[in-house]
C-alpha cells in the first residue's frame, strides 16, 4: 500500500472544497452548465441517460480494506448501494445526485481517494498488473512507476488540455495483464543487457473507434529517464495532435499519419533538448516513493498445508483453487481472484455489502490489501494458502467464487445502454445471457481460456476489439445489431480481431456465440490449443461458414 | 454552441423535448406550461419542426433546472398515451432494463 503524504491530502482536501462551492455555484445558477461542465468533469462527474455518474480513481489498480470500505458507504449512502468496477481501474457510481456530490467526494478523501483526471483531456488513471508486487517473476513491482506517473501528470499545467485524453499502462511482468499495447503509452518494465532496469516504451495503442496496436517506441529508456521520456511523447502529442476532429484526436492516429519513425524522431529530438532537467529521476527520488509503499510482513508458510490437502477432496473447492487462485512470489501464499461475473450478473458490479464483506476478507486473509483488475474482477494478493478453503466458503456465501475467472463467462462489459449516453445497444443483457448458456462448469473449463468482450458502442469501452471474440453493439434503423470479430487479445501479442459477417439482431447473438464456440471444439488440434490459437491456425472462415450457413 | 434558434430542426412525428434535471440529474420532459415534469403523460408534444424549434429554445433558455435538452420522437397512441419513440427513451424513461445488482 502507498501512503499519501501532507501534500497529496492537502491536493485531495483543497479539490473538495473546491468543487463544493462549484456545485453551489451552478445549483444557484451562478455557473452555466457549459461553464460547469468542464469543472464537473475534471472531478469524475459524468451525465448520463437517468442520472449522474460518478468515476473514481483506484491507482494502480491498489485498494486498502478502509478505502473499499468507504466504496461502499459511498454505494450505500448516496446511491443505489452498488457500485461498478470498470476496465480502468476505476469504480463508477450510477446513480449519484449532484448535490451529494461534494459530501461523497469528502468522503473519500477521508481514506485519500480522489475523483481528479477520471475525466477530460488530461492523463488518466495510470493503471498496471492487478498482480503488481506479487507475481512470480516480476521485474519489479510497477506501482513504484505508476505512483511516480501518477504525482508527475496530477494537475499537470502544460498537459491538462491535451487534444484528447491520455492513458499509460504499466507492467513489469512477462504476461501483460495490463493490456499495454491498448494504450496511448504502454511501459513494459524489463532488464537490458547490462542488467539495469528500465522500460520498453510503446505508443499509439488504443480501442475505439480506430483500433492500433501500440508500436515500440524506444527499447529501452533508463528509469531515471522515464518522466523526460513521456513528458517527450507528451510535448510532441500536444503539439501535432489534431483538435480540429475528435475522432482523429487521440495519439495514435498522430503516431499512424506520421509514422513511428518520424514520430519516434519528434520525440528524440524533443528528449535529448530537455531529459537532463528536474525531471530526471535520482535514485533518492525513487526510492523515497519506494519507500511510502508498505508490504506485508510474510510469514515463513509451505505451500503445501495440510488444510489445504483436506480441502481439496471437495470438487467445488478444488475446481475454484484451480481456477481462481494463481502463485505467488513468496512460499506459502496465493493471489485470490474474486469473479465479479456471476451467473445473470452484470459484470463488474459489486453490492456494498460484497465490499464491506472484501473489506473484512482482506483485513482476516490479506493484510488488509485488495487489487481491482481491468478485467473488472477483484483480487486479494497475499492470502496464505492455509486460509484458502476458509476464504473460499466465505466467498461462495457471498457469491464471489464462481469458478469462471479467464473462461468464457469472464466477460468484459461496459455499461451499454442500459446507463450510457453514448452507447448505441445493450451490453449487459447479452453478457448476462451468454453466462446463462455457459453457466456449466464443466463446460467452461473444456472450451477453456477465452475472452468474451462487449461494447454497447464503437468507443469501445468493452474492449471488444480485443476479446477473443468481441461483440460490438451497432444500432440499425432503430434496431440493436452486433457485429462479432474473432482472434483479438489484449495481452504481449495483442492483435485486433477480425469481423466474421454482417450484425446479427440481439435476439440472435448468445446463438451466435454458441455456434463459434461449438466450431472451436470441433475445430481445435488439441485440448489445449487455446480459441485464439485456433483462429490464428485457421483464420475466420470456418467460423464464419458455421455462423452464416444457416442465417 | 449552436442557438436552438439556429438549429436545422427534422421531426418525423410526434415529439417532445427531454432533458436530465440538474440537482439530481433525473430524466425530465418540457410541460406546456414554461416548467418541467417527470412525467411523460405530462409533456408538451409538437408537431412540427417550428413548434420544436419554439419548444427547444424555451428549454434551452432554463440553464439552471435542467442539462442537454434535445428533441426526442414520441408516439401517440390512439387512447392518447404517449410513449417513448425509441430504445434510448423507453430506457431514459423507464430505467435500466436489467436487475439491479441484489442488495440495489
Amino acid at each position: 500500500m502507498y501512503a499519501y503524504d501532507e501534500i497529496d491530502r492537502t491536493l485531495i482536501n483543497e479539490r473538495v472544497s473546491e468543487f463544493r462551492d462549484q456545485v453551489k455555484r451552478r445549483l444557484a445558477g451562478e455557473l452555466t452548465e457549459d461553464e460547469f461542465k468542464m469543472l464537473r468533469l475534471m472531478n469524475g462527474v459524468y451525465l448520463q441517460l437517468h442520472a449522474y455518474m460518478f468515476r473514481v480513481a483506484i491507482p494502480y489498480g491498489t485498494l486498502s480494506s478502509p478505502q473499499l470500505r468507504k466504496m461502499a458507504h459511498v454505494a450505500r449512502r448516496y446511491d443505489r448501494g452498488y457500485g461498478h468496477f470498470t476496465t480502468r481501474q476505476n469504480i463508477q457510481f450510477n446513480w449519484i445526485k449532484l448535490a451529494d456530490l461534494p459530501d461523497a467526494l469528502e468522503d473519500l478523501a477521508s481514506v485519500g481517494i480522489h475523483a481528479m483526471q477520471t475525466s477530460g483531456n488530461c492523463t488518466r488513471n495510470v493503471t498496471t498488473d492487478q498482480w503488481a508486487g506479487v507475481a512470480p517473476g516480476e521485474v519489479e513491482d510497477p506501482r513504484i512507476w505508476a505512483e511516480l506517473l501518477r504525482q508527475y501528470s496530477t494537475m499537470h499545467p502544460e498537459f491538462s488540455f491535451l487534444p484528447r485524453k491520455f492513458k499509460i499502462a504499466i507492467t513489469a511482468s512477462a504476461h501483460d495483464r495490463a493490456a499495454i499495447k491498448v494504450h496511448d503509452i504502454g511501459l513494459r518494465i524489463h532488464k537490458n543487457e547490462a542488467g539495469e532496469t528500465g522500460f520498453e516504451v510503446l505508443v499509439g495503442g488504443g480501442l475505439g473507434r480506430t483500433p492500433f496496436i501500440g508500436k515500440v517506441i524506444k527499447p529501452f529508456v533508463h528509469g531515471r529517464d522515464i518522466l523526460s521520456y513521456v513528458e517527450a511523447i507528451l510535448r510532441v502529442y500536444n503539439q501535432y495532435g489534431r483538435r480540429d476532429n475528435i475522432y482523429k484526436a487521440r495519439i495514435k492516429i498522430l503516431v499512424h499519419e506520421l509514422g513511428i519513425e518520424k514520430f519516434a524522431a519528434e520525440v528524440e529530438d524533443e528528449w535529448l533538448a530537455t531529459r537532463d532537467s528536474a525531471l530526471t529521476l535520482d535514485n533518492e527520488v525513487v526510492e523515497d516513493i519506494r519507500s511510502r509503499f508498505t508490504y506485508p510482513h510474510y510469514q515463513k508458510l509451505s505451500d503445501t498445508p495440510d488444510e489445504l490437502t483436506a480441502a481439496s477432496a471437495d470438487p467445488h473447492f478444488a475446481r475454484w483453487l484451480k481456477n481462481s487462485v494463481a502463485p505467488h512470489q513468496r512460499t506459502g501464499y496465493a493471489i485470490v481472484t474474486l469473479s465479479l461475473k456471476p451467473v445473470g450478473g452484470p459484470p463488474g458490479d459489486a453490492t456494498a455489502e460484497q465490499m464491506d464483506a472484501v473489506a473484512d476478507l482482506a483485513d482476516k486473509y490479506s493484510f488488509g490489501e485488495i487489487r481491482v483488475g481491468h478485467e473488472q474482477n477483484l483480487a486479494l494478493p497475499n492470502v496464505a494458502r492455509r486460509d484458502l478453503p476458509a476464504l473460499w466458503r466465505q466467498l461462495d456465501k457471498l457469491g464471489l467464487a464462481t469458478p469462471n475467472v479467464n473462461l468464457v463467462t469472464d466477460i468484459i462489459a461496459c455499461p451499454g445502454l442500459d446507463y450510457c449516453s453514448l452507447a448505441n445497444t445493450r451490453s449487459i443483457p447479452i453478457a448476462q445471457e451468454l453466462t446463462r448458456r455457459f453457466a456449466n462448469n464443466d463446460l467452461a473449463e473444456l472450451i477453456g481460456r477465452l475472452h468474451i468482450n462487449i461494447s454497447g458502442c464503437i468507443n469501445a469501452c468493452g474492449h471488444h476489439h480485443v476479446g477473443h471474440i468481441g461483440i460490438l453493439g451497432v444500432e440499425k434503423n432503430g434496431e440493436e445489431f452486433f457485429q462479432i470479430t474473432i482472434g483479438g487479445r489484449a495481452d504481449e501479442h495483442a492483435v485486433v480481431g477480425t469481423l466474421i459477417g454482417p450484425a446479427v439482431p440481439f435476439a440472435e447473438v448468445a446463438d451466435v456465440i454458441e455456434d463459434i464456440v461449438e466450431a472451436y471444439l470441433a475445430l481445435r488440434a488439441r485440448p489445449d490449443e487455446l480459441f485464439v490459437q485456433t483462429v490464428e491456425r485457421l483464420g475466420v472462415e470456418p467460423f464464419k461458414e458455421r455462423v452464416y450457413a444457416t442465417r | 454552441m449552436t442557438s436552438p434558434l439556429q438549429q436545422k430542426i427534422k421531426i418525423t412525428g410526434p415529439s417532445v423535448v427531454t432533458a436530465n434535471r440538474t440537482w439530481d440529474g433525473v430524466v425530465i420532459y418540457r410541460d406546456a406550461h414554461k416548467g418541467w415534469t417527470t412525467d411523460l403523460a405530462q409533456a408538451a408534444i409538437v408537431r412540427t419542426a417550428d413548434d420544436a424549434r419554439a419548444l427547444l429554445a424555451e428549454s434551452t433558455a432554463d440553464d439552471v433546472g435542467a442539462i442537454g435538452p434535445y428533441i426526442a420522437p414520441v408516439a401517440v397512441n390512439d387512447n392518447g398515451t404517449v410513449e417513448p419513440g425509441n430504445l434510448r427513451e423507453q430506457i431514459r424513461r423507464k430505467g435500466v432494463t436489467i436487475d439491479l445488482p441484489a442488495s440495489a
